[in-house]
């Protein structure tokens, strides 16, 4: 148990009478990413603010960096680094001068101080743009320089809380990069939130899933996706008419009447394909559109938090 | 990424020091990045005393009693226009403190191993640092149009310097506390509003005792008409009185009020 970067044994945080977080246990080795993975108003956000010291917790066990977060906060603080999801920067003075800011800070001398600066700045695509104010940043510049201040204190655990919501793809993927480097190159531990399940697949070693402030599962994406049973061919229709014979004809497949889907269940092995398109060729059939869908984590984050929503409204 | 932490932790004054210095540094380049803000504020105070010196200079100068002219009026004008202008700077920094709480910064400045109070204790030198330009700034307008001191002593001078020191320290911790409660930038400008009012219902403009009898005591026991009566006996020699006492009185419990709320603001949990 020595090496858990983070430890929380029964955290809870209620507003009033809506218990947000209602006894939830982590834990985070050290040197991994962990993602905490929840639809919006799950309680992902509150877990960050109390696990960086924000906001104190109602109740539970909780070491960040082996540090008590209940009677040694400030140590804790010194540990950690903290991206929260609305930017944490100066808007009104330059890239630079927020780096500076941070290094001053964290007590570095002046020569430090700037030479931190400019390795950050080089490092993550910011060089450029150094003496511009931050309000004048794009959103992917904008979360870079985040994430740059918040390593200024060469911090050994860094929250990350939703740091690609409201990126382009592009940025989304150099942010995903930037965050795999920081745990092989800096040896980092990283505590991730997102609801995106294909980023959590994409960055983590371990993935919690957070549901109505409680935990629904836990494990690695491999482990969670076992949870639910095997994958399906969807077949989606564009003509009503079509997909009401269908659904007649294959009482079997499960029914999306909002999208004119049906959706036989299948492991999407070329043996068994052919035996549903047989099936369906005899029983008149004919789709507009087939898609062989293997079991992901789409399927286990909806099958955890009990929502009807269709998977593709999500994506 | 070389370096981690200082080697040596350092001790919790030292910290508050060092911290608060850098924060003030911070506020005083966002001054400097944008100085629209104060200037603005200052414009209240320089209007106020053009219009009321060349408009109603005539008619105020008369209601002075005892023949006095546009120069005597001039000279009873400008202590009260010295404080006002505190109190409208201070307007700034209510909205400087509302708008800095709604920005992230903030949430990662209360995540780091830092001095707590280094930020509103930034906030707060900053804001006396530009009250006392403000009113060197509106001083030196009051001079260009004739003001002049009689006969101060260098001591009354200093008083004179520290009285208002003092009275931008206090409503600067009441304007820190404005700023804290108030969800927006513009509500934290309509919250601060009283430190505008105030000094237009005290002995800034009239004499307390042109005043109607019911109003008499609110305008004479408000906070400023004791600062500006003690600042107009300092500059201009006239009686001080009790009002030096009271001015310091008040100057020291609104400090010390607006210092509590803020703290207890401060370090409450943010939503």
């Amino acid at each position: 148990m020595t090496d858990l970067a983070i430890a929380a044994n029964g955290l809870c945080k209620s507003y009033g009478d809506k218990t947000v977080l209602d006894g939830i246990d982590l834990a985070v080795p050290e040197g991994t990413i962990f993602s905490l993975l929840g639809p919006n108003g799950a309680g992902k956000t509150t877990a960050v603010k109390i696990l960086s010291t924000l906001i104190r917790a109602d109740a539970g066990d909780l070491r960040v960096g082996g540090h008590d977060l209940a009677t040694d906060a400030q140590a804790v603080r010194a540990a950690i680094g903290v991206t929260g999801q609305f930017s944490a920067v100066d808007n009104l003075i330059t890239g630079e001068e927020n780096m500076l800011l941070m290094a001053d800070l964290h007590h570095l001398s002046r020569r430090e101080g700037r030479q931190v600066t400019a390795e950050l700045l080089e490092r993550f695509d910011l060089t450029e743009a150094a003496k511009k104010p931050a309000s004048t940043y794009s959103g992917g510049m904008k979360r870079r320089l985040d994430i740059a201040m918040t390593l200024v204190g060469s911090p050994r655990i860094i929250f990350l809380d939703e740091p690609t919501t409201g990126l382009d793809p592009r940025s989304r993927h150099t942010m995903w990069q930037i965050i795999r480097d920081l745990v092989t190159g800096d040896g980092v531990t990283v505590f991730l939130t997102t609801q995106y399940l294909d980023e959590a697949d994409e960055l983590a070693h371990r993935i919690a899933v957070l549901n109505d402030g409680r935990i629904a599962a836990e494990g690695t994406a491999e482990e969670l996706k076992r949870i639910v049973p095997g994958g399906h061919v969807r077949l989606r229709f564009t003509d009503p008419a079509a997909y009401q014979s269908a659904t007649s004809a294959l009482r079997e497949a499960s029914r999306d009447d909002e999208s004119l889907a049906l959706q036989i269940p299948s492991d999407g092995s070329q043996r068994e394909l052919r035996s549903i398109l047989d099936w369906l060729d005899s029983a008149g059939v004919e789709a507009d559109e087939l898609t062989v869908h293997t079991p992901d984590l789409d399927d286990v984050f909806f099958a955890l938090t009990g929502s009807t929503q269709s998977t593709e409204a999500l994506r | 990424m070389s370096s981690p932490l200082a080697p040596t932790r350092p001790t919790r004054i030292s910290l508050a020091v060092r911290d608060s210095s850098t924060m003030l540094r911070r506020n005083l380049l966002h001054a400097r990045r944008y100085p629209s803000l104060t200037l603005n504020l200052l414009l209240t105070p320089v209007m106020l005393l053009l219009l009321f010196v060349y408009i109603f200079g005539d008619a105020m100068s008369a209601g002075l009693g005892g023949g006095a002219n546009r120069s005597d009026y001039i000279a009873y004008l400008v202590p009260g226009l010295l404080l006002m202008t505190i109190g409208s700077t201070t307007i700034g920094t209510a909205v400087s403190v509302s708008t800095d709480m709604t920005e992230g910064i903030i949430a990662r400045f209360r995540t780091m191993a830092i001095h707590r109070g280094s930020v509103l204790i930034g906030h707060v030198i900053g804001s006396v640092l530009q009250c006392v330009m403000s009113v060197v700034l509106v001083g030196a307008v009051a001079v260009a149009i004739g003001f002049r001191s009689t006969g101060a002593t260098p001591l009354e001078w200093i008083a004179a310097f520290g009285l208002i020191t003092l009275f931008a320290l206090a409503l600067t911790w009441i304007a820190v506390g404005m700023g804290l409660v108030s969800p927006s930038a513009e509500a934290a400008s309509n919250n601060a509003m009283p430190l505008i009012f105030l000094p237009l219902i005290s002995s800034t403009f009239v004499p307390l005792h042109s005043m109607p009898g019911w109003f008499q005591p609110i305008a004479e026991y408000q906070p400023f008409t004791p600062a500006i009566e003690t600042l107009r006996g300092l500059l201009l020699g006239t009686p001080i009185g009790h009002n030096g006492w009271l001015a310091v009185a008040w100057c020291v419990g609104l400090a010390i009020l607006g210092y509590f709320w803020s703290a207890s603001k401060f370090n409450s949990d943010p939503k």
